[in-house]
């Protein structure tokens, strides 16, 4: 059986990324209100059995390359008032991740 | 607006609305309290019956989970402040630095973030209530409602304020959701005038809250009188 990631990773640290803006039925471990935005990859977290097969008792193989996403707050909130430095970081699955210009 | 907005009674837009806190939680949460805890019996004597899993290994796992406390958690960072070659294994690899207290991460992996006089870290799982469960224990109850998981994202400044905590405008306020297989503990900045405390005195200042990032650790004031 194939246990490995599905493929070799696309992204690394540094990366612009944009998140799928797209709303699938089923178990979905990236948040609605990070869906379309952009970021920035901070670190590659390793390959992890998919969440979105698990949720159903498969295997959630093969594993998939997941990340950790560091966004701008005022990129994901229109009115944010904090500091323009604020940040959040979300893990997301390769899948779900383009690369943003 | 103001026009066609015209009534002859004052009023407040805010009364019949009150703001959600994050040490409350929605009546749709409580109005099923009864329920879930029924289902998670029913469920378990299913499993038991059907041969799943024996009632030996749901004790194991219970009492392994009640054994799990935030004291754990402050050894590690206590450790970390105290001994600066554990601190950088502990920020470079989470996972591998605490199985050097025997501590499972049970198949996530761990992330260390560290305060510093430029960065602030909170953490909150948006989805559900990942958390460091077996350094921290449970999760309190505020950390699983509605309130805290949306606005910790929305306005960390606020929830942080509640929490008497206050950062300044030229601190970034970084925000970790755990919505997947990371973990994260918060390691925050070891109170001025404590530097010459053994690990176990400065554990006893790092509290959970702190650890979660929602708080920072102050000396006792009887405690810097002495």
């Amino acid at each position: 059986m194939n246990d490995g990631p599905v493929s070799e990773k696309l992204y690394s640290a540094g990366d612009q990324v944009r998140i799928a803006q797209t709303n699938p039925p089923g178990h979905r471990r990236i948040p609605g209100y990070i869906r379309g935005k952009n970021g920035v990859v901070e670190r590659y977290c390793g390959a992890f059995p998919n969440p979105e097969e698990l949720a159903y008792g498969f295997d959630g193989l093969p594993k998939r390359h997941l990340y950790r996403v560091r966004f701008r707050q005022a990129d994901v909130w229109q009115d944010y008032d904090g500091s323009d430095q604020d940040t959040v970081d979300l893990e997301v699955q390769e899948h779900w991740l383009s690369k943003a210009d | 607006m103001a026009q066609e907005h015209s009534h002859d009674h004052p009023h407040d837009h805010d009364h019949d609305h009150p703001v959600l806190k994050y040490s409350d939680d929605s009546e749709h949460d409580y109005d099923e309290t009864a329920r879930y805890p029924l289902m998670a019996e029913a469920m378990r004597q299913l499993l038991i019956e059907k041969g799943v899993v024996d009632a030996d290994r749901v004790r194991d796992l219970v009492e392994f989970m009640d054994s799990r406390s935030e004291a754990i958690g402050a050894q590690i960072i206590a450790k970390a402040w105290t001994d600066a070659d554990y601190k950088k294994r502990l920020l470079e690899d989470g996972t591998k630095a605490v199985e050097e207290f025997d501590i499972p991460m049970l198949g996530a992996e761990l992330i260390v973030v560290e305060n510093t006089p430029d960065v602030h870290n909170m953490i909150v799982c948006t989805l559900c209530s990942c958390y460091p469960r077996t350094i921290l224990g449970l999760p309190p109850d505020w950390y699983k409602s509605k309130s805290y998981r949306s606005r910790a994202v929305i306005e960390p400044r606020a929830v942080l304020k509640e929490f008497g905590t206050d950062v300044a405008a030229d601190t970034a306020v970084r925000v970790h959701d755990s919505n997947a297989d990371m973990r994260y503990l918060v390691m925050p900045m070891q109170p001025e005038g404590t530097e010459d405390w053994s690990a176990d005195q400065l554990a006893d200042l790092i509290t959970r809250d702190c650890m979660i990032g929602v708080t920072r650790p102050s000396v006792p004031e009887t405690v810097a009188a002495e």
